[in-house]
């Protein structure tokens, strides 16, 4: 018997009798012969729980982990420290076998983390409004690209050159298929040219996206630009790194309309790129044009403090093909898992873990300039927890002597951005020490 | 058990903490030399609490939920069935939970494998030659395969095609993604039965037609019989056909999207593929299609080199309609569901197809007599009724609420909406005989109480932690984050 | 429910009444009740200009959501900020309370809506 399927030979017989049918075989005989496989599937037989986990376990032990390479690759996806509370709690199962909370009165819990999530994605970002989460932060870009132009009537979309190609990528394609245009403006010393957008400012253009810190590490200064965006009516968009909003200006006090992001940084693993989640949160004018799910306090009959789906009207499942987008999930799983990072960390902890990252990723590009044919890409620029290092030979094959000694290198910027030849991108977070930073020079001193 | 109503920033108190962290080893910098002066942020109001707090305020919500895992959850198209645990203990090896997605490939051979073997068994249990495992969700994959129609019909210079039909029974997800995808959408009613009306279908087809979405069996649980018929008509138009994987739990092993005419399939691996639900997600929608269409999936794609016999990602694909998410999908819940498909074999999925359409008609034939059944067929693995037979002073609203308590999910509600009042069971074949049986007595109870005291059911829950909640306090108040006293 | 006298309507159930060279706007009382309670009403801004059929703007309850069209063409002359503010009204009493007062561009237009005998006539076929 298949421990799934809890149907004894004697359940059988009374279900097929009360059913009314002699096999389980006639219930299909409503789907036309020449349409039915009459074979079995080409997969293997089941197997036992020990027979499947040690088959996985030997696909798993292929893949060469961030516990024995120190990694010093971001580029979208980061090695932070994951406390042990967070897998914990995010493993019972009460909150993760739930659906969507469509019965509120037995879904409190689910709609009581989004609600907190909601808050401090809000205190994170200085906005007024944040849903219950996006696919991830690519998608939630996009979808944010998407709600400027259908709020402001317009197509154009001015897209700083500094975003990850990832979200480049996932934007490229919903806009095209959408019927929207997206003109990528070219970065000044490896900071969005804040007076070249200007320039381009229209009457077609629905919003400026700019990312913050941007893909090569670079803290953006963005004072100011807002305004001019808001003169032309436009909506600025903010893809911010959300842990460095605990030492960065929110953007909601630089003027940004829509503020986007990947949240896997709060707690979640790498995961070979997912599941994680894309948060967005927006001025109380745009909220009504948000995609995804929302949830607002209430009360019961009883007058008790509760929690419930809200804003509903803006869904697909209500306004059908004139709904703000199609997404009918959110990552509901990950924001408990990003929920539970951020009250653990609080406020002290998310502070000290942006300092930290600040103070190492700097460190590592001091000594890193020590190194003989290592050079500055941009100049006096500041940088988060990224930065982008002109290397003496082809990135690749750097990064595969560093492998042989147990490093992950950083990211190749030449294969996205062909005109910065044997540049690296390295990251640092909370996580690497300096014993190991200092290893990385050795080796790459060495190396040359 | 404990009655707990605190927000986690209810019980935040000044200086507490929850984290340690090392100490810096490296030089210290003034901060203001690192972030340029008006860039500068001075606090983030975080809660701070101990670690304790943590731990019990989570684990208190988590009691205010209802999962899979504490009992009965018939929620109709949604395939609520078991989460084995074996799954989750595989996602979390730390094989495949700490990789990076640009590491090197020569570092990540089993996880670009498994993606690999995975989309060798989605294509044989669709019928399709190739998959993408990049959408997020079902309405990702739905996003992600009309793409691949629209790109298709525009590589052949076919740009006159806009229209995606969509029936009027279809979920309301159908048409929010051909407006996304740039697509005007053409209704066409369904028959009595929700089936296509094939009148009505002849009637819209022509050379605007860029595909057909239709999912299959239908919303009502009934198996769309004239399927081939629809797949010919379409075809012939020029069109595509798109599968709606939703109600895949009813057929694996039977019967195949792709056998039946559809080009492009997405499956949901959150419904029939027995990764958890997440209260919402993550969720993961891969996408099937036939082998005219697998220039255009997205990039990048997994292929064997024949040298070497490494897997490899393959980005240099001229006609894929780009990436809908980035990296390479939802890959721990891949994980889980190729789990899930080496435990149960061909085996074990087509026995989970027959019971689940077995029980769905268990519950159905026990309680037609009492419910409305406007459809009083054979149904697949889920059906519908309306309301309680001929009795009307209670809503389906009221007895999904009695349900609660009961201690059992409801059934879904008011879907499809063609059916008046409609409760759409879906048992799934994670059930036993006895938990059914539970369910069917309560089922008939509730009918019984509604008869007699319909204001006990107007008022219920009773027993809930929270009872009916003011939806619409909440949506004219619009309480949408914590603000302090 | 009320259909009241004196007042044009339309398919999509909205009223228009006139009154020397303005108009004011609402939706009828059959509609507020299909709705159930709105929760939000999105209104258009002064000196916006509809053609007759145009959605000027949106009715929104917990449980739907509908776009409201101009009966007949015209220029906005003032929006009623009060049912902006508080939807219930018009829950309460759809007549009095006006969504948009208008300037017509054409009031032939009149001429192709139906009047309230007509307009009970088609609420009743249409249930």
């Amino acid at each position: 018997m298949n421990p799934y399927i809890p149907v004894t030979e004697d359940d059988l017989r009374e279900l097929l009798e009360k059913t009314g049918v002699k096999d389980v075989k006639e219930l299909f005989n409503d789907i036309p012969s020449d349409i039915q496989l009459n074979r079995e599937l080409d997969l293997k037989e089941g197997k036992s729980e020990l027979e499947v986990r040690t088959f996985i376990e030997e696909i798993a032990s292929e893949n060469h982990t961030t516990d024995e390479l120190i990694c010093f690759l971001g580029a979208g996806a980061y090695d932070r420290y994951i406390p042990s509370v967070v897998k914990h709690l995010a493993g019972r199962s009460e909150f993760y076998t739930a659906y969507t909370p469509y019965q509120p009165e037995i879904s409190q819990g689910t709609l009581q983390v989004i609600f907190e999530y909601q808050t401090m994605i809000c205190e994170l970002t200085g906005m007024d409004v944040a849903n219950a989460s996006m696919y991830d932060g690519a998608s939630a870009t996009a979808e944010a690209a998407i709600m400027s132009a259908v709020q402001t009537k317009r197509n154009k979309i001015l897209c700083s050159d500094g975003i990850n190609p990832q979200t480049k990528a996932v934007l490229d394609t919903y806009l095209r298929f959408r019927g929207f245009e997206i003109e990528y403006v070219p970065l000044k010393n490896g900071g969005t040219d804040l007076a070249l957008i200007q320039e381009k400012l229209d009457k077609t253009v629905a919003s400026v996206i700019v990312q913050n810190p941007n893909f090569f590490g670079v803290i953006e200064e963005l004072s100011g630009f807002a305004e001019k965006i808001h003169e032309n009516k436009s909506l600025l968009i903010v893809s911010a790194d959300p842990i460095s909003l605990a030492i960065l200006k929110k953007p909601a006090d630089y003027g940004a309309d829509i503020v986007v992001g990947e949240g896997q940084q709060f707690g979640g693993s790498l995961a070979f790129g997912g599941p994680y989640l894309g948060f967005i949160a927006c001025t109380e004018k745009l909220m009504r044009k948000m995609p995804g799910r929302i949830v607002g306090q209430s009360e019961d009959v009883d007058g008790k403090r509760a929690f419930v789906l809200t804003l509903q009207a803006r869904e697909q499942h209500i306004r059908r093909y004139k709904a703000t987008s199609n997404i009918c999930s959110n990552q509901a799983h990950n924001v408990l898992i990003a929920s539970i990072y951020l009250t653990t960390m609080g406020k002290e902890g998310l502070k000290e873990v942006a300092l930290q990252t600040i103070q190492k990723t700097n460190y590592l590009y001091r000594e890193m300039l020590k190194i003989d044919g290592y050079e500055e890409v941009f100049k006096d620029k500041k940088y988060f927890s990224e930065f982008p290092i002109k290397c003496p030979g082809n990135v690749d094959a750097i990064n595969h002597e560093l492998l042989h000694e147990g490093f992950i290198g950083g990211f190749n910027v030449e294969s996205e951005y062909p005109e910065y030849s044997n540049t690296s991108l390295y990251c640092v977070t909370e996580k690497r020490t300096k014993q190991e930073m200092d290893e990385l020079i050795q080796v790459l001193g060495g190396a040359k | 058990m404990r009655k707990y109503d605190k927000l986690i920033f209810e019980i935040s108190k000044e200086k507490r903490k929850a984290y340690t962290l090392p100490v810096l080893d490296v030089e210290e910098k003034d901060i203001s030399q690192l972030i340029p002066q008006d860039m500068q942020r001075d606090e983030v109001n975080l809660p701070e609490v101990s670690e304790v707090d943590v731990v019990r305020h989570y684990t208190n919500l988590s009691n205010k939920n209802y999962g899979v895992d504490t009992g009965f959850y018939p929620l109709g198209s949604c395939t609520m069935k078991y989460n084995p645990k074996i799954n989750e203990d595989m996602a979390a090896l730390p094989g495949f939970a700490n990789i990076h997605p640009l590491q090197d490939e020569l570092t990540v051979q089993g996880a670009l494998g498994l993606m690999y073997d995975m989309e060798g068994m989605l294509s044989e249990i669709a019928g399709m030659d190739g998959f993408t495992l990049q959408p997020a969700a079902g309405a990702h994959g739905e996003l992600t395969g009309l793409m691949i129609i629209k790109a298709y019909h525009e590589y052949h210079k076919d740009t006159k095609r806009t229209k995606i039909i969509v029936p009027d029974s279809a979920h309301g997800t159908n048409p929010a993604t051909a407006q996304l995808c740039g697509f005007d959408i053409v209704e066409i009613k369904s028959d009595a039965e929700g089936s296509v009306d094939l009148d009505a279908l002849k009637a819209v087809l022509g050379d605007d037609i860029a595909g057909l979405m239709l999912t299959n069996p239908s919303t009502l649980g009934l198996f769309e019989t004239n399927i081939k018929e629809i797949a010919r008509l379409v075809h012939e138009a020029g069109g595509l056909l798109y599968y709606d994987g939703a109600n895949m739990n009813a057929i694996m092993g039977v019967s195949r999207p792709g056998d039946m005419g559809f080009d492009v399939v997405h499956f949901n691996l959150h419904k029939t593929f027995s990764t958890p639900h997440g209260g919402g997600g993550p969720g993961s929608g891969p996408v099937g299609v036939k082998e005219k269409l697998i220039p255009f999936l997205p990039y990048p794609v997994i292929q064997v080199n024949d040298e070497d016999e490494m897997f490899e990602l393959d980005f240099d694909r001229p006609l894929s309609i780009g990436k809908v998410k980035s990296f390479y999908g939802n890959f721990q819940v891949i994980v889980k569901a190729y789990t899930y498909i080496k435990m149960m074999g061909s085996n074990g999925l087509k026995q989970a197809s027959e019971m689940a359409v077995l029980n769905a008609n268990y519950i159905k034939e026990e309680l037609k007599g009492i419910y409305e059944l406007p459809i009083d067929k054979v149904c697949k693995h889920e059906f519908v009724f309306s309301g309680i037979k001929d009795y009307h002073d209670v809503t389906t609203l009221d007895i999904a609420k009695r349900l609660l308590d009961y201690g059992y999910h409801p059934p879904t509600i008011y879907f499809p909406l063609i059916i008046h009042d409609a409760i759409m069971i879906e048992p799934t074949e994670t059930e036993s005989k006895e938990e059914m049986d539970g369910f069917i007595e309560v089922m008939k109870l509730i009918a019984e109480e509604a008869k007699k005291d319909p204001e006990l059911l107007k008022n219920a829950p009773y027993t809930t932690q929270v009872r009916r909640i003011d939806e619409v306090k909440a949506a004219r108040d619009l309480i949408l984050k914590y603000k302090p006293e | 429910m009320e259909v009241k006298k004196g007042l044009y309507y339309t398919n999509e159930h909205e009223w228009v009444m006139v009154e020397e060279d303005v108009a004011f706007i609402g939706i009828s009382d059959y509609a507020q009740h299909s709705m159930g309670e709105l929760v939000f009403i999105d209104l258009p801004e002064e000196g916006d200009e509809f053609e007759k059929g145009d959605a000027f703007g949106a009715v929104e309850s917990v449980k739907a959501a509908s776009d409201v069209y101009m009966p007949i063409s015209g220029e906005v002359l003032e929006v009623n900020e009060n049912v902006s503010d508080n939807p219930a009204l018009v829950n309460e009493d759809a007549f009095e309370n006006w969504l948009i007062k208008i300037k017509p561009s054409d009031l032939e237009e009149l001429g192709e809506l139906m009047n309230s005998e007509q307009y009970e006539t088609f609420l009743s076929e249409e249930n």
